[in-house]
């Protein structure tokens, strides 16, 4: 586990259709706007379709794209059946944030912490806005268990407005996704 | 603020053609290459650039086009998956020889693992092949830099040069500082010389001479020799990598302390490989590692082996994607230190699949129930995954399909056996390499039935526009070529057009293109329905058929095993069939697939 909250390795996935690659650049575009270098790899072409859809994000002083199993601080899972997959990405004492129903648990070298964004995305009328919602939930829940990210809810607002600007429509139900999200995470039993 | 932008590889690399006056930029769509003509289009519209910007009808035809540019004096890019320098070789190995006047760019797109192309080829082999320089960027920042680079090179060598960036160079992303931008300011010019632009084989072999001059030259040119990463390390032991394999190379060595120990090299340039570097390398260290992806490329210039680890002596895997954990195995035992055991689930999840409402779902399964158990030959696109239908059974390269026909038809015929044959084409592939194959067909009286599968785009790359679109890679309206006015010119007797959406007619139309190919001659049917996820469609307002699963499913699958959309689930506790209505794009088309008619519309009150 990295004590620096400057350099992350944040391993996101999730299946075709659910915004991994919007959340991979927001985070990233989030690092630059903090003045931080950033990598990401992302899948696409055949391995898109309706697959599964992993993206890697390293922030601070990293050259190599990818993260190597068992190196990443954060998983971001948007599909709960990519846990038992994706799993072995995890560093020992890191953290996995899962949109699932059910409350899969970690063991004595991880720590899982669910959400149900996707029933939250419904509720509101946003099924596409899970990927916001966990990416709330997991910078709130990150922060109160002392594992600060890189970026704070208000940078991630800021790079929503820039990367919006003019359509304000879907930039206020980005952040209402977003800040619901974050609502949950200062609320969530963790 | 700062200056730096979020890019993909592809992205960086386009910023780095208008950075550095690129007049004329041309492609084909392919993964892992295709953004990156999209973003010299949104820097010229950005910035008002004078670039003439064009996807090609093909590779061949889209390297021709850039390297008259480049004949006239311009600087000019032509970019490419790998697979489809394979079209554009023959140019390619006739360029090298007669050279470049304007800076001439061929990137060319690799795609180790492979991810989504047919082959792990390395495209340096191609490079060296034709003996032209190549360069191997390990980032998108660097392959930006790189753009820079082999423009300088082309023109001070009168060279074409490759750029050869790889997957997860292309996309890979990263803060990629803006620097600026220089419109170029060249007029055409076009000078008479028809011993090197017309060359006869005399004149060959005196070109061909002058190249071999010029690659001895470059392989000193101080700009693009290697690089040694940890200059302050001594050692007996080195590293050399390229690509991003360096990148990869570069943090673990960092992690296993290993930077203090071991020399790392980055080269910059892989072929041809500097010769002092070749000497230096082989007398100061005792061993040496090189650590590439795909081919030995190289590893094969440095002669004396006898110090060598590679590909050539197993100590790198012959062939799979240089993943990380991949390269710190290798470094590990080439370090002879212990490495963590890994544990790898194998992987899991869906697999890739024709999105719900594809019009080509509904066409392959009117196809299996038009002309059950035939030989189905397919081709590249999205289309493909026609395979999890058991509605392909060949894919081998652009435009086989309708050759794959006719070469079974032919084989059969031998026999005097009579068999279905249904090929399958997409719109853009039927424009890049289907014509010609179509031609000989009809001349040779191959009879088949070949379903032209026209989504009116270029759906797999990313909706690219097609010569029928009519509408330019810059989104200006431009001439449109129509797919059946092509065919019909081409002698095809039968030519007609169906909607795969009305699945009786369509099977119907099937029916009767199969009856003429067996008794008369090729038929052709256009399937022509627009795809889903093209934007344009996007914004037009469809029809929407809800469904649902009536109790008269008894949960046979049938639908699941020969429908295969992913909209329709199979309820375990209920034991039939569901619709996953969020995922359901609401084209009704499985109404017509159950045996059973469970699967029914639901009226809207």
């Amino acid at each position: 586990m990295n004590s620096s909250s400057e350099k992350q390795q944040i391993l996101i996935s999730g299946v075709g259709g659910q915004g991994i690659l919007f959340v991979t650049r927001l985070l990233a575009e989030a690092a630059i706007y903090k003045g931080l270098s950033v990598l990401t790899a992302e899948t696409h072409g055949m391995a898109q379709r309706g697959g599964i859809v992993m993206s890697h994000l390293k922030v601070g002083g990293f050259s190599s794209p990818l993260i190597r199993p068992g190196k990443a601080d954060i998983l971001l899972l948007l599909h709960e059946e990519n846990l038992k997959g994706h799993l072995y990405y995890l560093a020992h004492g890191g953290i996995v944030i899962v949109n699932s129903v059910l409350r899969p648990d970690g063991n004595e070298a991880s720590k899982v912490i669910s959400l149900d964004a996707a029933s939250l995305a419904k509720e509101i009328q946003q099924p596409k806005s899970a990927n916001l919602i966990l990416t709330g939930f997991a910078l709130s829940t990150l922060s109160r268990i002392g594992n600060r990210p890189y970026c704070s809810p208000d940078d991630i607002r800021a790079v929503l407005c820039q990367k919006m600007a003019g359509r304000d429509k879907i930039l206020q139900a980005s952040l209402n996704a977003f800040d619901l999200g974050i609502l949950r995470g200062q609320e969530a039993e963790i | 603020m700062n200056n730096r932008i979020l890019m993909i590889g592809n992205e960086a690399i386009a910023r780095g053609l208008v950075e550095n006056g690129c007049s004329m930029a041309l492609s084909y769509p392919g993964t892992p290459a295709s953004e990156i003509l999209p973003g010299v289009v949104k820097w010229k519209t950005e910035l008002s650039l004078p670039i003439h910007i064009q996807w090609a009808l093909n590779e061949k035809i889209a390297f021709e086009i850039a390297y008259a540019g480049s004949i006239a004096g311009l600087r000019t890019v032509v970019s490419m998956k790998q697979v489809g320098l394979n079209v554009a070789s023959d140019p390619l190995m006739s360029a090298a020889y007669m050279g470049a006047k304007g800076g001439f760019i061929v990137i060319s797109a690799d795609d180790p693992g492979p991810h989504s192309s047919q082959t792990e080829q390395d495209s340096r082999l191609m490079a060296m092949f034709a003996k032209v320089p190549v360069l191997d960027p390990a980032g998108p920042e660097q392959a930006r830099e790189f753009v820079g680079l082999a423009y300088k090179l082309s023109e001070a060598f009168e060279v074409p040069v490759m750029l050869r960036p790889t997957t997860r160079v292309c996309h890979g992303g990263q803060d990629v500082e803006l620097k600026g931008v220089t419109p170029s300011d060249r007029a055409a010019v076009f000078k008479r010389d028809p011993a090197r632009w017309a060359a006869t084989p005399k004149f060959r072999y005196l070109l061909h001479s002058k190249l071999n001059e010029k690659l001895s030259a470059i392989a000193a040119n101080e700009d693009t020799k290697p690089r040694l990463l940890n200059p302050d390390t001594v050692s007996s032991e080195a590293v050399i990598a390229s690509g991003v394999a360096v990148a990869h190379a570069q943090e673990i060595m960092a992690d296993l302390g290993l930077l203090n120990s071991v020399a790392l090299y980055q080269v910059r340039q892989p072929f041809p490989l500097h010769s002092a570097f070749i000497e230096e390398i082989l007398g100061r260290y005792e061993r040496i590692l090189v650590i590439e992806e795909s081919a030995p490329v190289i590893e094969m210039q440095i002669a004396d082996r006898h110090k060598v680890n590679g590909r050539l002596n197993g100590a790198i895997p012959a062939a799979g994607e240089l993943l990380p954990e991949v390269i710190e195995g290798i470094l590990s035992n080439f370090c002879a230190i212990s490495q963590p055991e890994l544990n790898i689930p194998a992987a899991v999840g869906r697999k890739p699949s024709l999105c719900a409402g594809c019009p080509h779902r509904a066409s392959f399964f009117a196809i299996k129930r038009a002309v059950p158990g035939a030989i189905y030959t397919s081709d590249i696109g999205c289309y493909t995954l026609g395979l999890n239908l058991g509605a392909i059974d060949t894919a081998l390269c652009m435009g086989a399909s309708i050759s794959q026909a006719a070469g079974f038809y032919q084989a059969f015929k031998l026999g005097g056996k009579e068999t279905d044959i249904v090929a399958t084409i997409g719109d853009s592939t039927f424009f890049h390499a289907g014509v010609p194959a179509l031609i000989d067909a009809v001349v040779q009286d191959a009879r088949f039935v070949l379903v032209v599968l026209d989504n009116s785009t270029t759906a797999m790359t990313g909706n690219q526009p097609t010569p029928a679109t009519g509408i330019d890679a810059c989104g200006n309206p431009c001439a449109s070529i129509s797919i059946e006015g092509l065919v019909k010119s081409c002698g095809v007797k039968f030519c007609r057009v169906g909607d795969p959406y009305n699945m009786p007619k369509f099977t119907k139309l099937l029916k009767s293109a199969r009856k003429h190919a067996l008794e008369k001659g090729l038929s052709v049917v256009i399937s022509r329905r627009p795809c889903l996820v093209d934007k344009r469609v996007k914004e037009m307002k469809r029809e929407r058929i809800d469904v649902s699963v009536s109790s008269a499913c008894d949960g046979c699958s049938y639908c699941i095993k020969q429908f295969e959309c992913p909209a329709i689930e199979f309820d375990q506790a209920g034991k039939r069939a569901r619709i996953n209505q969020l995922m359901c794009s609401g084209c009704g088309i499985c109404i017509h697939v159950c045996p059973r008619k469970a699967i029914e519309k639901v009226e809207v009150q």
